[in-house]
């Protein structure tokens, strides 16, 4: 967190001056573990494994938080009998299906309620990423469930976690993670002493948590352990996510990716939401309890947002303009569509995938193979050059003079050169001023779109043609002001807020959305940002001028809560838990919920409110169900639905790794996204023997004084001299190991790639012994590529393409390589020597890896 | 006004001592180097508000430390120090694991021969290996890097023990600053802050101040010939706002304020880490009775000053010039009244 988010780590440091305890965990050690009070050097990849001796520590101890547990938790619900772990699957839970590699979930349901939800087949939502629509609601679930409230059930949740992680033990740990049992005995104490009534505990991660195979369910793992200690919705808990950089959550909230629209709400799909009525009722879902009975009016006003008076009720709001998706857009699909040319153009805003992007090489192929190529940025970036200057020009894979790629460079507008909002991990707002106009012909992504929506707008105007309607057709009306024409940043924040159509006026709130056309607001989510006419965004009250939460500065969705879930910060009765954490609580007096946030939960419903049974909405969720999104209002200790790998998460290795999955027969997750591409060769693990190929194991990060792909820093003189060349971090072990020498050159080889790196010989990596053996893993920045004032290879050329099934993200914190002394070679040697590892280690394009893991023939023998 | 009998050495405050009539309290630093994270935004910040020019792009291998030393190019430096030594009570980094024997002392010696010539006269000269090493190893390291290369020295069994020290030097604004001394321009000067500053367009270069420093802080840039150093931010504090390190600080380790304020606040904080078994903890520069009366810059350590390449015993070096000028007063009466005695001798 010092290393990559030096800002935040105050508030660490500031918890630290008051008497908290800071444990570090992490393969490297960095500037976060030199100010932690106890660091855990861990094999990269093994968290789940980690986390999962947490929750047996709690388990076996009684340590959970009993009363929040029962009350707020699915710990009692009856899962079904169908039901079977991975514990009696070795690795894989019932409903796997070989040949799609993907989940049927209708074993994992609640028990009764097998046949009425759950996906029946996963790998159509694994390829759009489904999950991420959960961001703002939980996955629908029947609202009846049986309940066990002695916890004794031998099918209640409760149970089925304490005999998914009963091997899961100090040993285990040990043998896996390579942390020693004291160590980690001394984390899981230290993190279960400071939680209950009167403490909480935080769990901080940064988004190379989520990189990985499982990424999905590392997080998971560490919701389960904050909701068994009853850290969820209380002040000092929960689990924090620091973003890789600024607004990444505002990013999802009005989504730059192919699978949501703004607030969540699922993209189209061609077959499965055909018609408006179906697109909305598949987030409606008739029938269900939660907040998320209102879901018709969310699409309905992001419709009429979109299409203004040409959206009308009668016309289902211009549905039908929509795009629709068909599959797999995400980014490493488009860019193997590229090599095979099915894409023609490409638009890069502020990102630069020749650098900062998984498999670089395939990624720098994909673009040398479009017609077109738009890169807005503040430099020459890497993406913007790679058909000149790219490392395929030297081994000869690109030739400028043939390359096709019609490469358009527009300079873009930096934050101090226009107004906008920033939304950060808390799901705050905070509205910025600009400092200066923008030089020469930088002009902001908003005057970008704006002027580029209008002028196809200009060109399309008269044209009969139906496929130009949905472009002619949108409310494209922004005012814009100065010399530049720039688009109001606040007309557009208004209209995110959303407004009455017919008199204008803003929306107080997403409450106000309608379905019938008469509201249209831009993110329903954000709806309340510009309540009373007013930017509430820019609310800059001192933090002396209001109680501790300050819920005067900025604005977070939704309704301006800081703490989600707060309900939970007070006892079934609505008492808080204890007077030193007391948050948000029932005045009995005024029969309301009151407390120093916006409670999160019906302002007048009692916590002695019960629902009559079959009571859907708002309505029935009960006065003590504080998970208000969740459909039956309880944090899911065990995911019946929304998680396609799995309802728990499960220790798997990384899809490239030198050990063999000590606790499955499974080695990595049986469901991740694979791209058995011939340019994608994933390295070998055990129990396939070539993985002595690639003995080491490598993870990539960040240095403070570098920002992702270095196009904000290694073009920056006072940034760039600070950490002036690429290089890799080995342990001393190493070094002598493989013959490195400090500030020697080394290259490191995998079955994508070959990169050298300066070498730095630093006791701050650490061999790590693993079932017995020494297991060396070396560390690179991925900062650097070949334009700007200091340069070097590319960290993620090494790396391959494999996916977390959850949300598509590339597992690019952990791989395997070779390490050798010296530089690497130049021109087609270098090609010739990565294909010579891929013919040792029986690489070839139509060859990968099995995904699940045959039976070991060894075992089948001896028994 | 008289002199203050302390004005080439001992307590003194040093705005009024200069002339300043009504002189606003002292103001200073106070660098806390127990809560730097090491993220250089102190460099950053002076740099860009300075508009102090590029000091290198080499990697020096001196753990993240890329810039060296202080330099007419680099005002703020921030020094990572790599140690295999326990860090107060905390439990030991690497303990259980199966590591060999420390490499810190003999990469730091490694990249003590590393040189950063770019931008300033002399730029940051390549080091002492076994200087480095020693800082390396803590105070009490005995040995010398052998030729090994890293990795396969010699040394203890297995490393379990490691700490990582940063700390943001600075000029360190003396008391008896032997810089402003030495001068002959005037282009060296005491500021109503009790600071010292450089007034560039006066700078002749002579390069007196930079032997007189006795931190090695003042530095001549090889382009202009002049004399560069850490303002404390003249124009900033003048108008009432804080020095560009200091507010960039993310963990308060820098911290500005009249220098009273911040010395107590430096004691308290030190019983405070004592308290919580970092008994390592010292203050550095604090006391007006040092060598050079107390410096308007002082720090928090965590090690002997050497560690951090601070002098442990600094003196502002024209402290003895009074006695020096005495002595030869006196051997000039010596040698006359030599002279005028053999003439009288040869007289008789």
């Amino acid at each position: 967190m010092a290393e990559a988010h030096p800002v935040g780590f105050q508030w660490v440091m500031e918890a630290k001056r008051r008497g908290a305890k800071v444990f570090h965990v992490d393969p490297r050690f960095t500037r976060t573990s030199a100010l932690a009070d106890t660091y855990l050097p861990i094999r990269a990849g093994t968290d789940i494994a980690l986390l999962g001796g947490v929750v047996r520590y709690i388990l076996e101890n009684g340590l959970d938080f009993r009363e929040y547990v029962l009350s707020y938790t699915n710990a009692a619900t009856i899962v079904s009998e169908e039901f079977v772990d991975t514990e009696e699957g070795d690795g894989l839970f019932s409903g796997f299906n070989e040949e799609t590699g993907a989940y049927d979930q209708t074993s994992w349901q609640y028990a009764g309620q097998e046949g009425n939800s759950g996906s029946m087949d996963t790998s159509a939502e694994r390829d759009t990423a489904a999950g991420l629509r959960h961001e703002s609601h939980g996955a629908p679930i029947p609202g009846q469930v049986l309940r066990d409230e002695s916890l004794q059930h031998p099918r209640c949740v409760y149970q089925i976690l304490k005999r998914h992680y009963a091997r899961y033990t100090p040993e285990m740990v040990e043998r896996v993670c390579g942390i020693p049992q004291e160590k980690f005995l001394e984390l899981a104490r230290a993190w279960t002493e400071n939680s209950g009534r009167e403490r909480t505990g935080a769990l901080v991660y940064s988004v190379g948590w989520t990189q990985h195979s499982v990424g999905v369910q590392y997080i998971r793992t560490g919701a389960i352990i904050q909701t068994l200690l009853g850290n969820i919705g209380r002040p000092g808990g929960g689990v924090m996510a620091l973003r890789g950089h600024a607004s990444i959550q505002g990013s999802t909230d009005i989504p730059t990716l192919f699978n949501l629209l703004p607030g969540y709400l699922p993209m189209p799909h061609h077959a499965k939401h055909p018609t408006f009525d179906m697109w909305a009722e598949s987030i409606h879902h008739p029938g269900q309890k939660g907040f998320w009975g209102n879901a018709r009016a969310y699409c309905a006003s992001l419709l009429k947002a979109y299409w203004g008076d040409a959206a009308t009720p009668e016309n289902d709001f211009c549905y039908g303009y929509m795009p629709r998706m068909t599959g797999d857009h995400g980014t490493y699909q488009q860019v193997l569509n590229m090599i095979e040319g099915k894409v023609k153009g490409y638009f890069l805003l502020g990102q630069n995938p020749a650098v900062g992007s998984a498999h670089g090489r395939a990624q720098r192929l994909g673009m040398a193979n479009l017609d077109w190529l738009v890169v807005r940025d503040l430099f020459m970036i890497e993406s913007a050059t790679f058909w000149r200057n790219g490392p395929e020009v030297e081994t000869g894979e690109i030739a400028p003079e043939r390359c096709r790629t019609e490469v358009f460079f527009l300079p873009a507008a930096s934050h101090v050169e226009k107004e906008g909002t920033f939304t950060q991990t808390q799901r705050m707002l905070q509205w910025r001023e600009k400092a200066v106009e923008p030089p020469g012909d930088a002009r902001s992504e908003l005057w970008f779109f704006y002027h580029l929506g209008r002028k196809l707008r200009e060109k399309l105007a008269g044209s009969d043609k139906p496929r130009d309607r949905a472009l002619l057709d949108l409310a494209w009306d922004y005012p814009t002001q100065g010399p530049l024409a720039e688009p109001s940043a606040e007309a557009v924040l208004r209209e995110i807020n959303g407004f009455d159509v017919a008199s204008g006026r803003p929306l107080g709130g997403f409450t106000e959305a309608r379905a019938d056309g008469s509201t249209a607001v831009g993110c329903w989510i954000y709806s309340g940002v510009y309540a009373d006419g007013v930017n509430q965004a820019a609310r800059r009250k001192s933090r002396h001028e209001q109680n501790w939460v300050a819920g005067e500065w900025g604005w977070a969705w939704p309704s301006n809560r800081r703490t989600l879930y707060n309900r939970a910060s007070a006892d079934p009765d609505g008492r808080p838990w204890s007077e030193r954490k007391k948050y948000v609580w029932w005045d009995e007096e005024k029969g309301e919920w009151t407390g120093y946030d916006v409670p999160d939960f019906e302002k007048t419903k009692p916590p002695s409110y019960r629902p009559e049974p079959g009571t859907s909405g708002p309505a029935g969720i009960a006065g003590d169900d504080p998970f208000v999104m969740q459909a039956d209002g309880k944090a899911w200790l065990y995911a019946p639905s929304g998680v396609v790998d799995g309802p728990l998460p499960t220790h798997y290795e990384p899809a490239e790794s030198p050990v063999r999955n000590l606790l499955y027969r499974q080695q990595a997750n049986p469901s991740r996204k694979v791209y058995p591409d011939a340019i994608n060769s994933v390295n070998p693990s055990p129990p396939e023997d070539q993985w002595r190929i690639f003995p080491y194991v490598f993870t990539v990060s960040r240095l403070t004084e570098h920002h992702t792909a270095g196009g904000m820093s290694r073009m920056v003189r006072p940034l760039a001299e600070l950490q002036p060349e690429m290089f890799v971090e080995v342990s001393p072990e190493l070094a002598a190991e493989v013959g490195l020498t400090h500030l020697g050159w080394a290259h490191l080889v995998t079955g994508r790639a070959v990169i050298e790196a300066k070498v730095l010989v630093t006791d701050r990596l650490t061999p790590l012994r693993v079932e017995g053996r020494v297991i060396h893993q070396v560390w690179l920045p991925y900062h650097f590529g070949y334009e700007g004032l200091v340069t070097g290879d590319s960290a993620n050329d090494l790396i391959g393409i494999t996916l977390d099934p959850n949300v598509l993200i590339q597992e690019s914190k952990v791989g395997t390589c070779d390490v050798r002394p010296g530089r690497r070679p130049t021109g087609p040697a270098l090609r010739a020597m990565v294909e010579d590892y891929q013919r040792r280690a029986f690489m070839s394009p139509d060859r990968h890896a099995p995904v699940v893991t045959p039976p070991d023939p060894g075992a089948s023998d001896a028994s | 006004m008289l002199p203050d009998p302390n004005s080439l050495a001992g307590p003194l405050d040093p705005a009024p001592e200069a002339g300043w009539s009504e002189a606003p309290p002292r103001m200073g630093f106070f660098t806390d180097t127990s809560v730097c994270i090491g993220c250089k935004a102190c460099e950053v910040a002076c740099k860009e508000w300075n508009d102090v020019p590029a000091s290198g792009l080499d990697l020096l291998g001196m753990s993240y430390d890329n810039t060296g030393a202080l330099t007419a190019n680099s005002w703020r430096h921030v020094a990572f120090i790599e140690q295999p030594r326990p860090a107060g009570h905390r439990t030991p980094p690497f303990a259980g694991n199966p590591t060999d024997g420390t490499t810190s002392p003999s990469s730091a010696a490694v990249g003590a021969t590393t040189a950063n010539p770019v931008g300033t006269e002399p730029g940051v000269p390549p080091g002492s290996p076994e200087a480095a090493a020693r800082m390396a190893a803590g105070p009490e390291f005995l040995g010398m890097p052998g030729a090994q290369p890293p990795g396969r020295a010699t040394g203890p069994e297995s490393r379990s023990d490691f700490r990582w020290l940063m700390m943001s030097d600075v000029c360190k604004h003396c008391t008896h600053a032997a810089c402003l001394d030495v001068c002959p321009t005037g282009s060296l000067f005491r500021t109503e802050f009790g600071t010292v500053v450089v007034q560039e367009d006066i700078c002749n270069g002579c390069g007196y101040c930079i032997s007189a420093c006795p931190y090695g802080v003042i530095d001549r840039r090889k382009d202009d010939g002049r004399a560069w150093k850490c303002t404390l931010c003249y124009d900033r504090i003048g108008v009432g706002k804080t020095p560009a390190c200091a507010q960039a600080c993310p963990t308060e380790s820098i911290q500005y304020g009249p220098l009273e304020e911040l010395r107590e606040r430096a004691a308290a904080r030190v019983a405070t880490l004592h308290e919580r078994g970092v008994p390592e903890a010292r203050l550095y520069g604090h006391d007006p009775a040092d060598g050079v009366g107390g410096d308007g810059a002082f720090f928090l350590l965590l090690d002997e000053p050497e560690v951090y390449g601070l002098p442990p015993d600094p003196v502002v070096t024209t402290r003895d010039l009074p006695k020096m000028w005495k002595r030869a007063g006196l051997a000039a009466l010596a040698v006359a009244a030599a002279a005028v005695a053999a003439f009288v001798g040869g007289s008789s």
